[in-house]
């Protein structure tokens, strides 16, 4: 960090001043001339937090798209799928128990399972053919898709929110003041909050776990050249594998918090997967901060876009992706 | 899990047709919005073709309907696909195409490139198919969006004496076209509109539109449809939203009302208005309902037929009734055929339907409110049925176009 101010002076200077007017027009009282300008603090508000919130649900799709790349170099464009298949078997597990807790521990198992299924079969069979890989990941994306049109129907599928995270709780926030003086707080959807806080849980988590244990130095040795990990006697295909079921079963995860706050359907798969390209080119391939810092910029983009701007709300995603391209081609926050 | 209840619609409805191979065919290409966010609405659609087919036949005379079934999304470009691969690749004579609006639109204008064919409009709703510059060829036997609004703004002004009111809608014609209708004659009565906004369809994350929602106003306009309305409302439940709702033709309509969940309980009360209402008594709606009823398994089907099954099982009953009556006489570019068709008047379920000199449906619109049956599950409730709404909506045909076309803006809230 100090490094970072040291090195580009100007820019540090810019983005103390945009986290600050950010913060000032979160926590103070909007006067009337702002309101007047830009509408309710409370619509800005509830952008910023859905903006977040969906930045969530998207680091946990991109996370394991980003790790998966960063160690084996597969663009494993078959990831939306995964996300699917985990949202189908959370809705299925979720009807037919009724527990929402369970659909996530089967989701994250089923779809690890298919991820191993793929890394193995798929996967270890054209290791380094980066193009080959793309082509046949394009392909089972397809198969996918249409065996879960053919399982599932073109419905649209919702996982039932549990009782205790229906309606909305009351922030600290204050968005407005009454003619009586008495404070407006700001109501939020606690299904999304809860889900918001699990995601950072898992970011915080992955980042521990490839920052401070044996695995995880293991999995970054790998990133940085898996020749010389393999020659002192690691047994890496079993390292891929794990990685790429955990990757998977993220996918997995995010399945069905995507379909217990948006709903599942036929298309949601191509919808995630471009949604995590976009994350990891803006944050940098490979990189989990990146995919973090990604994420929360392309949420917070679509829901301010979708409020300020609504007409261009989905080009605003894109725009994002090719300033980034143009300006760091390599990423945000990637490492090399 | 296991709704694949289309494909097997699809398939069967292939299989019935390849069993009499001997007589002469008359190949009708449908298309229906079996992908997207209007999967539902399309598969329902597909459920009142069938139906039609069951009650009315496929024979003409000596000749046998063949019926090939194409995907869309609810693009333009998809309908147009679609309607291009059955004219090109499948043959098909006769098109009951598309469903949703802006495919409407396309498949309106696609029309003109076959001027030998006959397309007839299977449930799409934007105004501007068939009233700028209308194809020959091309037949509508619903009404538009802004028809199947008649009567929802008189009503909410005075009897539930709403007097400020916001929409929420698609960003697309048939939204346009309702909001048209409604703004018009909520305005006309002195009603003020204060915010209209336009998601895009497909839109999933709802939350910051609900956020932007007024809070001063007596009611909220939604006109979304399939997965964005579920969405919605299913975000708009988490939110703890409590105001008075209003609904759009396809928001109150059995693809919302029997969703999964019970976010679609914030529905009840509301009010809207369409081209049919789930308990009309009249002999000819229960008697379709029975017959779509029969027609399908109740975990294949709604507990009662959407609007887009009313609307492809009028489309079809008018095809093949029009189809008897020149006994399946397609010469000449189909003249006879045509002729038929623009002077047939259809006994139809959700009351009659005579085509205007555009060949756009003159027909009954129902104003109606969500009641809960006691059971859990909701039907829109007869409030007031008004027969005879054209397509200038009672409106001198020259007032009616000072007023501009429907868009996000038009028209003003005033009165014409």
């Amino acid at each position: 960090m100090s490094r970072f101010v040291e090195r580009h002076p100007a820019w540090a200077l810019i983005s103390i001043i945009a986290i600050a007017i950010m913060l000032w027009l979160i926590f103070a009282t909007w006067p009337p001339g702002l309101e007047q300008a830009v509408g309710r603090k409370r619509v800005f508000l509830n952008a910023v937090f859905n903006g977040i919130t969906l930045g969530g649900l998207y680091f946990l799709v991109a996370s394991g798209f980003t790790l998966i790349f960063g160690l084996m170099r597969n663009v494993n464009l078959a990831h939306g799928s995964l996300y699917l298949f985990g949202g189908y078997v959370g809705y299925a597990i979720s009807a037919s128990t009724g527990s929402w807790v369970l659909s996530f521990i089967a989701a994250f198992i089923l779809t690890a399972l298919v991820g191993v299924l793929l890394q193995v079969i798929v996967f270890r069979r054209m290791e380094g053919q980066d193009l080959r890989q793309t082509m046949v990941t394009i392909g089972l994306s397809i198969v996918f898709a249409d065996l879960m049109l053919w399982a599932c129907g073109g419905d649209f599928y919702q996982i039932q929110t549990p009782n205790w995270l229906i309606g909305p709780v009351e922030l600290p926030l204050i968005t407005a003041i009454k003619s009586s003086g008495e404070p407006v707080y700001l109501r939020y959807p606690s299904v999304r909050l809860v889900i918001f806080a699990a995601s950072v849980v898992i970011g915080v988590a992955m980042w521990l776990a490839l920052n401070r244990t044996r695995i995880g130095m293991i999995i970054r040795a790998g990133v940085d050249d898996r020749d010389i990990l393999a020659a002192t006697g690691v047994r890496i295909q079993l390292v891929f594998v794990l990685v790429f079921a955990f990757g998977a079963g993220l996918a997995g995860i995010a399945g069905v918090v995507g379909g217990t706050f948006q709903s599942l359907s036929p298309g949601e798969d191509i919808r995630f997967l471009l949604a995590s390209l976009v994350v990891v080119i803006v944050g940098g391939m490979g990189s989990i901060p990146g995919a973090a810092l990604g994420a929360l910029i392309i949420g917070l983009a679509e829901q301010l876009g979708s409020v300020y701007i609504p007409t261009y709300a989905i080009v605003v995603t894109f725009l994002i992706m090719v300033l980034v391209l143009a300006i760091r081609p390599q990423g945000l926050l990637a490492g090399r | 899990m296991s709704k694949c209840s289309m494909g097997l619609l699809a398939l069967s409805s292939l299989f019935l047709s390849g069993a009499a191979i001997a007589q002469e065919k008359i190949k009708v290409g449908v298309t229906a919005t079996l992908e997207g966010t209007y999967t539902v609405l399309g598969e329902d659609g597909m459920r009142g073709h069938q139906t039609a087919l069951n009650v009315l036949g496929k024979k003409i005379g000596d000749k046998e309907l063949e019926f090939i079934v194409a995907s869309t999304d609810a693009t333009p470009d998809s309908a147009v696909r679609a309607v291009r691969k059955l004219i090109e690749q499948d043959k098909v004579q006769i098109l009951l195409s598309p469903l949703s609006g802006d495919e409407g639109i396309a498949v309106k204008n696609f029309a003109k490139t076959h001027p030998e064919l006959t397309f007839i409009n299977a449930a799409s709703g934007a105004q501007e198919t068939t009233y700028v510059d209308p194809a020959p060829n091309f037949f509508r036997y619903n009404m538009d969006g802004a028809q199947w609004q008649v009567g929802l703004g008189k009503y909410a002004y005075e009897d539930k004496k709403y007097r400020k009111i916001a929409t929420v809608g698609e960003d697309y014609s048939f939204i346009y076209t309702q909001v048209f209708g409604l703004v018009l004659e909520f305005c006309g009565m002195g009603g003020q509109v204060t915010n209209r906004q336009w998601v895009p369809l497909g839109t999933k994350d709802f939350a910051s539109v609900i956020a932007a929602l007024p809070d001063d106003v007596d009611a909220i306009y939604l006109g979304l449809g399939g997965a964005d309305a579920v969405n919605f409302l299913n975000q708009y439940q988490q939110a703890g939203g409590k105001a008075h709702l209003m609904g759009g033709s396809i928001m109150i309509d059995q693809t919302i009302l029997s969703s999964k969940g019970n976010a679609k309980n914030a529905l009840i009360g509301t009010i809207a208005a369409s081209g049919q209402a789930d308990t009309w008594e009249d002999p000819g709606w229960q008697k379709f309902v029975k017959a779509y009823q029969d027609a399908f398994p109740p975990n294949k089907r709604f507990p009662s037929p959407s609007l887009l099954a009313t609307n492809y099982y009028d489309s079809t009953m008018a095809l093949i009734l029009a189809l008897r009556q020149v006994n399946g006489d397609l010469s000449n570019n189909q003249a006879k055929f045509k002729e038929a068709l623009a002077k047939i008047e259809l006994d139809a379920p959700n009351g009659k339907i005579k085509l205007d000199s555009n060949r756009q449906a003159i027909g009954t619109n129902f104003v109606t409110e969500v009641v809960d049956d006691g059971k859990g599950a909701l039907f829109s409730k007869v409030v007031k049925v008004i027969p005879n709404v054209n397509q200038t909506l009672g409106y001198d045909p020259a007032v009616f176009s000072k007023i501009g076309l429907p868009s996000r803006t038009v028209p003003e809230c005033k009165k014409y």
